[in-house]
């Protein structure tokens, strides 16, 4: 039934028309004579509508269509970290080998590399009763991450042999009573979430080392977070920020319709990045797709499906993932541009009408869950958000916004201002904080919640008073206010600020940034004394100290010196009392 | 290929013929169309099937009528590329258009171009020497790099382009550019211009010109930027040139990208352009780069008038998020006499850190470019408070740096069309001597160690 032949009626741009066949929706099918791949995307009297993943260009009317009977799926295994795919899962290291630097048609590749042999150790045994998902084996992929070989989905039984030794992921390296066998290797349709047995509630955050995230607008692990903002407002550098520096096992960072470059910066760096946790570089933990703006756009449609049911797999291992898709809303405009092309009927700004519910399917297979051998996986999405001129008030970041519990709104103003990371702190939110703040108290120390209180606090009140000052200058405030903003300054640029590119200070620990801020409130403390005992507050503000202290986030062994600032700090604020 | 010719026409709109019962033909095949007094038209397929092709004809539709003779010529719309396309000019169809003899071809080239692999990528970080203070200090430009010039009507936009053709360099080799100019429904007189400049440097025999001007046909333009395209691609990856590609007006590309969509009666997105403007751009945009194992690059410099000066329309705001930064021009610095009239502070280079610093330029251009943004941003901010409250209301710092405001512009930004500032002594010692104005206690932002190193009063020599 699968090798059935049809044959294209019309070709429109990525879409193709086929009559002859009868497929099943979603179905892969191979079109024209060089064989392109595209994927049924509509059924519709005797024509079978077709979105193709590669250049249609050349293509005719008669060229022959050819059914596969499977749906678009990847295949899952060892070897999918440090790999760089494209929108459907060709490794482009493999392309670049048949058709050189530029992407050529009509080829395939698979995923995993067929022939290669992994050391299988089983740690299951005869006689073990095991289903799907339940893991039988390990091995070990790169040198930080173990890959645990699970039961593919629909196989389960009791084995009846199983043994280490070094397979190839085709290979069975398992057979059950049944006579059913067992290979590393999986096949995984993408647009079906993988299953898990429960979804629990996110209690422990995902620690990026990005102050403003962690401290003000935490991520937990599981959970989902958008980030929008105009161009070079620094999506791109904030989603690389958490790739390289958040405390996930396994990383999947999704190039997704946006610059080629960007996805060349992160091959050139990430070998050469220590990941602070295991003191080996990033890329073992990474895996990448990147299915740049001027690819196919019905592949870019389709990779962050491929994305994220790679991350699903590495979940129901028992890891946390963290899933980063740059830009989500190039992935709405490939859904735009197809079902344009489907003379569908469009919904708002030409968007199809099921744009909000596909965009809650996909953040919806974000989560912790309970995985179907018993362990514990998450997978954390964050979805880079692009509004056509910056304005959030457009179907992408609006459908988006309903569904994350993470807004991290990007602001072209602050940008402009070189303040980095550009997170507007009046207007992002997390609805993590209560769920999470337990964990801080058990793990950093138990007022971490009130002093974030204070911290958010102080801005408002900035805010406030900037309003005033916009009117009558800051030398009309009354002195504590005064230095009520002068501490808000502090939190601004000693705190929020944050340099990506500095050895240094693009990652801070969050004990360490629990300091940080305990030290900007102790020097609201101290100048309060000092000014009710005479002190001048142009003399407060600039005693050397707190430039030391500020400054010395740039230098290695914060950590250890801090204290040590803060009393030199303290002792001067002090000291301008007999100053005077 | 078949040769044969149809007269099958059901439908002329806009730019667009619908004709049917016709043999199988292919996506993106290219058409000719004989008109009854003789004329020859071409146009390409942009929708195909059993019972009805939609063709895009580049000249226009005028004069077709149903007796149109429409020809299907087997193939896709290719180049005859070559190295004698250096020194040449030809017509927005890739035509001579100097009165010079047809390009022999040593390949024909697919315009559409392959997407690179983004794994075959090499990151961009050669620093060009464009001579402008203003981008050299700021927004530095690297070989590989797509930065388009924001501009807008009235705007010198084309004075710097030129100024940036004739005078990018590396600073330690002596490698040269290839021009590649494309001209996109840009008057003659703009044309003239370029031209003349071209001339007079002598750039004219290292550059190729593909020409459509305002009265060529405007869906020509749609093509006439892939075929610069793929003479440079073909220039930078099988002849290892290094090519400098200038295209303008991308604002008249786009409309007439709009007009097809609407011949097509397709579902319009934000003001009226087609939804997939975004990946059209891209895959004009995103042909620019350096690829491995490959001695040539491409640099692309798009100009892009704003319509309305308004930075979020359309058509800047698809072209930044694709482009590696943009350098923007601003009527209000053109209008207070100042050139180059460029705004650095909503200009950006993206990949300026890969090319800067140590081995590079100089080890304090970073601080350097932060501390000139700084100084910048707050004495500009400050013009609008000293509107409000006037200046006795400034503490010293203030004044300073309202001060240095003027001063960035009138000698910083400002240069002559032919001036040439090389990036060490021109630009970043310049940039340190006007920065003696401002007291060092209030130039947090650049490092002590190269305050003691290069600050001309304050050096420890
Ligand atoms: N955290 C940061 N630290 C320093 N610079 C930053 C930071 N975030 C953004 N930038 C600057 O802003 C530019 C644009 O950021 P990018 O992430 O590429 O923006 P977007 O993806 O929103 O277009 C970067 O090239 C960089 O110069
Ligand atoms: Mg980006």
């Amino acid at each position: 039934m699968s090798e059935e032949n049809g044959v294209i009626y019309r070709i429109s741009g990525p879409v193709v028309t086929a009559v002859g066949i009868s497929p099943r929706m979603y179905e892969v099918v191979r079109v024209g004579d060089e064989g392109l791949m595209g994927e049924v995307i509509e059924l519709h009297g005797d024509q079978s509508v077709i979105q193709v993943y590669e250049e249609t260009s050349g293509v005719r009317p008669g060229e022959p269509v050819i059914r596969t009977g499977q749906t678009l799926s990847v295949q899952l295994g060892p070897g999918l970290l440090t790999k760089i795919y494209d929108g459907i899962q060709r490794p482009l290291p493999e392309l670049e080998k048949t058709m050189g630097v530029f992407i050529k048609r009509g080829v395939d590749a698979d995923g995993l590399d067929l022939g290669k042999n992994w050391d299988f150790k089983a740690t299951a045994k005869p006689g073990d009763s095991v289903s799907s998902g339940d893991i039988i084996g390990t091995v070990q992929e790169t040198k930080t991450i173990e890959h645990r070989v699970m039961m593919p989905p629909g196989k389960s039984g009791v084995i009846k042999n199983i043994n280490s030794g070094e397979f190839n992921v085709t290979q069975t390296v398992c057979t059950l009573e049944d006579g059913t066998e067992v290979q590393m290797m999986q096949k995984w349709p993408v647009r079906t979430p993988r299953p898990f047995t429960k979804k629990h509630a996110p209690e422990v955050p995902l620690q990026t080392g990005q102050r403003i995230l962690d401290f003000l607008f935490p991520l937990a692990k599981g959970g989902t977070a958008g980030i929008p903002g105009p161009f070079g407002s620094g999506k791109t550098v904030t989603q690389q920020q958490l790739a390289k520096w958040s405390d996930a096992d396994i990383v999947v960072y999704i190039g997704c319709g946006e610059r080629g470059n960007e996805m060349t910066e992160v091959l050139d760096e990430f070998p050469h990045l220590i990941d602070p946790k295991t003191g080996e570089a990033l890329m073992n933990r990474t895996t990448m797709i990147a299915n740049t703006s001027n690819m196919p756009v019905a592949a870019r449609e389709a990779s962050v499906y491929t994305g994220i049911t790679i991350a699903e797999y590495f979940r129901d291992m028992g890891y946390d993932v963290a899933l980063m898709a740059d830009s989500t809303s190039r992935w709405a405009e490939a859904m735009r541009e197809i079902s344009s092309r489907l003379e569908e009927m469009p919904g708002e700004e030409g968007y199809p009408a099921y744009l909000s519910s596909r965009l809650a399917e996909f953040y919806e297979r974000a989560g912790r869950v309970e995985t179907l051998s018993g362990g514990d996986g998450s997978v954390s999405v964050i979805g880079a958000v692009s509004p056509p001129g910056g304005d959030i008030s457009e179907p992408v970041s609006q459908g988006t916004l309903r569904i994350v519990k993470v807004f991290w709104g990007l602001d072209a103003g602050l940008a402009r201002q070189r303040h980095f990371p550009a997170i507007n702190w009046l207007n992002s939110y997390s609805l993590y904080p209560p769920s999470l703040d337990q964990w801080y108290r058990d793990n950093i120390k138990s007022d971490f919640p009130e002093i974030r209180t204070e911290i958010s606090a102080l801005l408002q009140v900035e805010a406030e008073l900037q309003e005033i000052v916009q009117l009558v200058g800051s030398d009309a405030l009354p002195v504590d206010q005064q230095l009520t903003l002068e501490v808000a300054r502090m939190i601004r640029e000693y705190f929020l600020q944050q340099n990506a590119f500095h050895d240094v200070d693009t990652y801070t620990d969050l004990k360490l940034q629990y300091t940080m801020a305990k030290a900007i409130l102790s020097f609201q403390e101290e100048s309060k004394k000092a000014l009710a005992g005479g002190a001048a507050l142009e003399d407060v503000v600039n005693v050397p100290a707190r430039t030391d202290l500020m400054r010395g986030r740039f230098e290695s062994g914060y950590a250890d010196k801090i204290e040590e600032l803060l009393d030199n700090m303290n002792k001067q604020i002090a000291d301008t009392m007999e100053a005077n | 290929m078949t040769g044969k010719e149809y007269r099958t026409i059901t439908d002329v709109k806009g730019p667009l013929v619908f004709l049917n019962k016709t043999e199988p033909v292919a996506f993106g095949e290219i058409v000719e169309l004989r008109l009854t007094d003789g004329t020859l038209k071409n146009g390409q397929v942009l929708d195909t099937s059993d019972d009805q092709v939609i063709v895009q004809v580049f000249e226009g539709t005028a004069s077709i009528d149903k007796q149109t003779g429409i020809k299907f010529l087997g193939d896709v719309f290719k180049l005859p590329v070559s190295t004698d396309m250096i020194g040449r000019i030809l017509d927005g169809a890739g035509r001579p258009r100097d009165g010079g003899p047809a390009i022999v071809a040593d390949e024909k080239a697919d315009i559409i171009g392959a997407a690179i692999n983004p794994y075959s990528r090499q990151s961009p970080d050669t620093f060009i020497q464009t001579g402008i203070s203003a981008i050299d200090a700021c927004t530095s430009l690297v070989r590989g790099q797509k930065l388009p010039i924001f501009s807008a009507s009235g705007l010198p936009h084309n004075d710097i382009a030129l100024q940036i053709a004739r005078q990018a360099k590396l600073v330690d080799s002596d490698d040269d550019f290839v021009v590649v100019f494309c001209a996109m429904g840009i008057t003659a007189e703009e044309y003239n211009f370029f031209v003349h400049d071209l001339e007079r440097t002598g750039a004219l025999e290292n550059a190729c010109l593909f020409v459509n001007l305002a009265d060529d046909p405007a869906v020509e333009r749609l093509i006439t930027p892939r075929l610069a395209l793929t003479a440079a691609e073909y220039l930078a990856f099988e002849k290892d040139y290094h090519v400098l590609v200038i295209y303008t007006d991308m604002t008249n590309y786009c409309e007439s990208l709009r007009q097809i969509g609407a011949a097509r009666e397709e579902v319009p997105g934000r003001r009226g352009y087609p939804g997939y403007m975004y990946t059209d751009l891209a895959m004009l945009y995103e042909r620019a780069g350096l690829v491995k194992g490959k001695k040539g690059s491409i640099t692309q410099f798009p100009i892009l008038t704003m319509p309305g000066d308004d930075i979020t329309h359309p058509i800047p705001d698809l072209s930044g998020y694709i482009t590696e930064g943009q350098i923007v021009i601003s009527r209000e610095l053109h209008q207070k006499g100042i050139y180059p009239p460029i705004n650095v502070l909503p200009s950006l280079s993206r990949l300026m850190n890969a090319g800067i610093g140590d081995g590079k330029t100089r080890e304090d251009h970073k601080s350097v470019s932060d501390q000139l943004y700084a100084a910048y941003a707050q004495g500009r901010e400050l013009r609008g408070l000293v509107a409000i409250v006037g200046e006795d209301a400034l503490n010293e710092r203030d004044l300073q740096l309202l001060k240095f405001a003027d001063i960035f512009e009138n000698k910083f930004l400002r240069q002559s069309r032919d001036e040439e500032r090389s990036i060490n002594e021109g630009t970043l010692d310049y940039a340190w001597e006007l920065l003696a104005n401002i007291d060092t206690k209030y130039l947090v932002r650049l490092d002590q160690k190269w305050i003691d190193k290069y600050h001309p009063t304050e050096k420890k020599v």
